[in-house]
């Protein structure tokens, strides 16, 4: 299967009718499934991919996206398929609306086509959490691809359709871009709606983007950005927006994070970061080494606050309202526990039960209260550096892709997969993986971090970055 | 230090209002102790001249007109996936016995 052409060129060829929109679905359908084997997609959404197709074709949309397909990790609501999150407790849920960020990108000619795999409600690294299968890692079939959009990142390596949604909570975008080897990019929380999302972690939540290069995701963002009236959090975009990205790595600031170089980082892994910062250090970057003493404190005060939004969030899985609902309950109290307990996978109800744990009375101030305010530290120490600093780099996670199995009996190996990612989200800043070479045949993914609201420089840095590596 | 009994996971469930199997209550009273041992490394960690973070961006008080908009929605499809309904309400089970 050949590779996919840049965005903006598909939607301009189909603007001008050089490319036809009911063609392009069709190649994507038709890479879904001649890569069945990789697991990645949970359901097709064939029928109205190709109704809309049509209309694209009728000329009907001559949008910055005419025609282009992408797939959406399947805790995004779509019109055409079910949204079960990979939970067996979504079994059947038909949207009754969509996804504001699917509205935006379909209002531009995008085309959805497939519903993407993911560990159930995004609870994970791996997909292996995900209530039906496990997704293949595009390298290397006996890895996982990472997590919790291991679909959308695969699908997007494996060339199904050019770019792909994913949500990264603690990590769920930039993780498997780096174990696939595609771009994978975490905005600044708010900056996109998610509105018509399942939501995990909601002070933490994002929409990612999957995409080949920098410049596909960087239009997808700048369809995608925006303050919604549908989620309260949103923030302004940039009044530059996304896109005509230029600027090189002359005199930037670049700060490498020097708790994520320690013991914890494979060696592979290091010499691929190692000399992807030499590359921007060549091409005119001023480095220094950045402590953020608080970062390696991360993962423990994201184990705590996930989890309890996570136990709040997943409070309306109660079998009333929608989704799996136990038939032979006595009374509505039975209901509850027994819909819950058959409905959940082993990952939501082992979060669940933290969350509970850290939000019950007598322990909310040690936990929770506690974790809220570590927080604080840790975003003062990310202020601190972006007064020296630009930008901040590292790896994106401390291994390349691992075994599938590998971790699955021991939920906390799992979450140490988290460790270089969680830190972003916990101070809502902006991130993004890129490619930057490969450990042993797997892909190894350089991280480049900004400041709030910075999304733009971030962009123009990682494309700069892309260049400088390619 | 945090060690969960069978009696705490059973409670938390409870809370949580989840029913478990033998097996889980088991493999949960070990897991969760090990992960709250884990998250217990912040108990040294002082931070008594700060404020906890309750929303990263800093919005605060965000207001929108009260005011009905129509989305075009019919109650029957907004129904459409709760799993009883009667009259356009949702049916649940009897609370009292």
């Amino acid at each position: 299967m050949a590779a996919w052409e840049p965005v903006a060129e598909i939607a301009a060829k189909v603007r001008s009718g050089d490319l036809k929109a009911v063609d392009l679905v069709e190649r994507s359908l038709r890479a879904i499934a001649e890569k069945e084997e990789y697991k990645a997609i949970i359901a097709v959404t064939a029928d109205r991919a190709r109704e809309r197709a049509k209309q694209v074709d009728e000329g009907q949309n001559k949008g910055r996206l005419a025609g282009v397909p992408f797939i959406a990790k399947d805790n995004f609501l779509v019109f055409g398929a079910e949204a079960t999150a990979a939970s067996n407790i979504l079994k059947g849920f038909n949207p009754p609306y969509q996804s504001s960020v699917i509205e935006k990108l379909e209002a531009e000619g995008a085309i959805c086509v497939a519903k993407a795999n993911l560990d159930a409600f995004a609870h994970g690294a791996s997909t292996e959490n995900s209530d039906f299968f496990t997704t293949l890692n595009p390298h290397d079939k006996t890895r996982v691809p990472g997590g919790s959009s291991g679909g959308s990142a695969a699908s997007v390596a494996l060339e199904m359709a050019p770019f792909a949604l994913g949500t990264d909570t603690g990590g769920s975008t930039r993780q498997p871009a780096s174990f696939s080897g595609v771009v994978g990019y975490k905005p600044t929380y708010g900056l996109m709606s998610r509105s018509g999302i399942v939501a995990m972690g909601s002070s933490l939540d994002v929409v990612g983007t999957f995409a080949r290069d920098v410049k596909d995701a960087s239009l997808i963002i700048d369809v995608m950005a925006g303050r919604d009236p549908l989620d309260a959090t949103t923030i302004e975009r940039e009044e530059k927006g996304y896109i005509d990205l230029s600027g090189d790595l002359k005199g930037k600031k670049v700060g490498i994070i020097k708790e994520y170089m320690g013991d914890g980082l494979a060696e592979d892994v290091r010499g691929q970061i190692e000399a992807a910062v030499a590359k921007m250090k060549q091409a005119g970057a001023d480095v220094v080494e950045v402590s953020l003493p608080s970062v390696p404190l991360a993962l423990a005060v994201y184990y705590i606050l996930c989890p309890a939004e996570v136990s709040s969030n997943l409070s309306r899985y109660d079998g009333q309202r929608y989704g799996y609902s136990y038939t032979d309950a006595k009374d509505l109290s039975e209901s509850y526990t027994k819909s819950r307990e058959f409905g959940f996978g082993k990952e939501a109800k082992r979060r669940i039960m933290i969350g509970t744990y850290v939000l019950s009375s007598g322990y909310y101030d040690a936990y929770y209260k506690k974790a809220q305010t570590v927080r604080t530290k840790l975003i003062h120490e990310f202020d601190e550096a972006f007064k020296q600093v630009d930008f901040l780099v590292g790896p994106v996670a401390p291994t390349t892709a691992f075994k599938i199995g590998e971790n699955a009996n021991n939920p906390l190996a799992m979450y140490l997969a988290d460790v270089m990612t969680v830190a972003v989200n916990l101070a809502g800043v902006p991130g993004i993986s890129i490619p930057c070479g490969t450990a042993n045949g797997l892909p190894v993914g350089l991280q480049i971090i900004a400041p709030q609201r910075a999304d733009r420089a971030l962009l123009e840095i990682a494309m700069a970055t892309e260049g400088v590596l390619a | 230090m945090a060690n969960l009994t069978r009696d705490d996971v059973l409670h938390l469930a409870q809370l949580a209002r989840i029913s478990l199997s033998d097996d889980e209550v088991n493999e949960f009273s070990e897991e969760l102790s090990a992960i709250l041992q884990y998250v217990e490394q912040l108990s040294s960690v002082d931070v008594s001249d700060l404020e906890p973070t309750n929303q990263v961006t800093g919005l605060t008080n965000v207001m929108r007109d009260d005011e009905v908009k129509d989305y075009g929605y019919v109650p029957e499809v907004l129904l459409g996936n709760v799993p009883a309904v009667a009259d356009n309400q949702l049916k649940v089970r009897r609370m009292i016995a």
